[in-house]
């Protein structure tokens, strides 16, 4: 009993971090290893939450657009996966897809329903009474936690078993192709994460980067430090090239002098 | 000399009010006004403690309300420099609430579009690689704790730091700002963040082909061990670079991901991945 009020109280945080972006209980990583703590199977929590993650990390939201929603699905696969239902890791990562897209399309519709919330402010302030705009933000908050801990607690009433029937009526040949399925998800979110970086003067780094990790003997942390003396030293070439009055106006001083201390390394 | 106006400024506990605050900004997410309830919201403390009469309370608790959109973390520096402009309107030190509402409008364009390669683009997803890395290595709790105590020490201090020192520098953040500073900035973290998912992509991804795709009666041949020869992690790198081009001609990520999960299913039926 206290596991599943666990599990409903990450999926509240993880709702709301879902919108606000700031401690990241929403990230799998974070929540598949919350819930685990609750359901009492932390290590499987914690090896889907690295698998989804990768598969995850892509997914962001900028300016105004609105991506597939890892907050619901990271819960509520966890929950299938560390919960009674014991499904395999690589299942839970399948299905965790289109629970992103159904948490895709709460955000959406939350974004016009809470409309006349977001009136009630106005109105707040026409008063001038500011400690009811607080109200009405607190209000929207606790909306966002509902958003995926009411779904959240309707998926949990899916009895453990038929998930499990369900699983193993898939297949054989099926269920070996959803774990190379699982293992190539990951791709899309590193392409997403690219195609929002990538401009002509970059690609060249991503590829010293891709023949350098394929030598084993390079940890993350090395070929990070590869990384950034990279980048040190291209934007140190670049700023050399172009004359110092030139370009959009003068420099400041600050950048000056880090040119000067850079040179002097 | 007892009839002087007394000055009004906002205490560090009113900063720190503000601060608090500023972590739920995005909750009230709605359109058209995106997140402007969320920007008033943390402005409350402020506008309680610099407007004590009710009319300029009420004009600037809607001031606040208008449309407002930004890359999160980067609200604090808006913030910073929003609360030393509130403070100078309110001790009537020559700034309109026109010029609080232009700042905020120039501010927030600018600022998101350096911002956003630099969190969501880098740092996330390196730092939650990371930790994933180190989750699925054997090191188990160390990974998620990692990018939970990592990411949000870096989100507080860069988040105070950035409110502070708009707030005490005011409009001068805006001359540094237009410097070019920040884009370099962007362009060193973009510059990691490629190298770095040039790197991921070859490690991360888990797959195999078969192993073996043909034999004779002298040798059996893997075309995995083949590949390896060639050059290792070149079916993921080409899977991701034509992801990334489909991405470029406006193909949804949620097509791609089917797209990827039937050659998943069907590589497999065919036996040729494993």
């Amino acid at each position: 009993m206290s596991s599943i009020f666990g599990v409903l109280i990450v999926a509240f945080l993880a709702g709301v971090e879902g919108v606000v972006d700031e401690w990241e209980f929403h990230q799998p990583i974070v929540a598949c290893t919350l819930v685990g703590l609750a359901t009492g199977n932390l290590v499987s929590g914690i090896a889907l939450g690295a698998a989804l993650q990768l598969v995850t990390l892509g997914w962001m939201n900028i300016g105004t657009a609105v991506a597939p929603d890892p907050a619901l699905a990271a819960v509520v696969a966890a929950w299938w996966v560390s919960g009674p239902a014991h499904l395999p890791s690589a299942a839970g990562v399948i299905l965790a897809i289109p629970l992103a897209l159904i948490g895709q399309g709460l955000t959406r519709g939350l974004r016009q329903l809470i409309i006349p919330l977001v009136a009630q402010a106005d109105v707040a302030a026409a008063q001038g009474n500011l400690r009811r705009i607080e109200w009405v933000h607190w209000s929207s908050v606790v909306l966002q936690g509902l958003r995926v801990m009411i779904p959240t607690g309707l998926f949990m009433l899916l009895p453990a078993t038929w998930l499990r029937q369900g699983y193993y009526a898939i297949p054989h040949v099926l269920r070996g192709g959803l774990r190379v399925s699982a293992g190539l998800l990951v791709v899309v979110s590193f392409a997403i994460v690219i195609n929002m970086m990538a401009t002509r003067q970059l690609w060249p780094f991503f590829f010293i980067g891709f023949a350098l990790a394929t030598d084993g003997h390079l940890s993350l942390v090395a070929l990070g430090m590869i990384g950034v003396g990279l980048a040190i030293l291209y934007i140190k070439l670049q700023s050399k090239d172009t004359p110092h009055n030139g370009g959009s106006g003068t420099l400041p001083d600050d950048e000056d002098e880090l040119d000067r201390e850079l040179d002097d390394l | 000399m007892e009839n002087e106006p007394k000055l009004r400024t906002l205490t560090l506990s009113d900063q720190l009010l503000v601060f608090s605050h500023s972590g739920l900004e995005q909750a009230a997410w709605n359109y058209p006004r995106l997140q402007n309830l969320g920007f008033c919201y943390l402005m409350v403390p402020a506008i309680r403690r610099l407007y004590p009469e009710q009319e300029a309370r009420i004009l600037a608790a809607q001031r606040h309300l208008e449309l407002f959109n930004t890359m999160p973390y980067m609200q604090s520096l808006i913030t910073g420099v929003t609360l030393s402009l509130e403070e100078d309107h309110a001790n009537g030190n020559g700034v309109s609430d026109n010029d609080i509402r232009a700042l905020k409008v120039s501010m927030m364009g600018s600022l998101a579009g350096v911002a956003d390669p630099v969190w969501w683009g880098t740092l996330r997803p390196i730092l939650s690689a990371f930790a994933a890395s180190l989750a699925l290595s054997g090191f188990g709790i160390v990974g998620p704790l990692v990018f939970f105590i990592g990411w949000n020490v870096a989100r507080l201090s860069f988040r105070w730091a950035t409110q502070r020192w708009g707030y005490l520098q005011g409009l001068k953040v805006v001359t540094f700002l237009s410097s070019g500073v920040l884009q370099k900035l962007t362009l060193g973290a973009s510059i990691v963040g490629m190298f770095v998912m040039g790197a991921i992509v070859p490690r991360w991804t888990r797959f195999k082909f078969a192993p073996i795709i043909a034999s004779s009666q002298h040798a059996n041949l893997s075309l995995q061990s083949m590949l390896d020869q060639l050059l290792p992690g070149l079916f993921p790198l080409i899977l991701t670079l034509v992801c990334v081009w489909l991405l470029r001609h406006h193909v949804k990520p949620l097509w791609l991901l089917l797209g990827v999960f039937i050659l998943g299913l069907g590589g497999y039926w065919l036996g040729l991945l494993w």
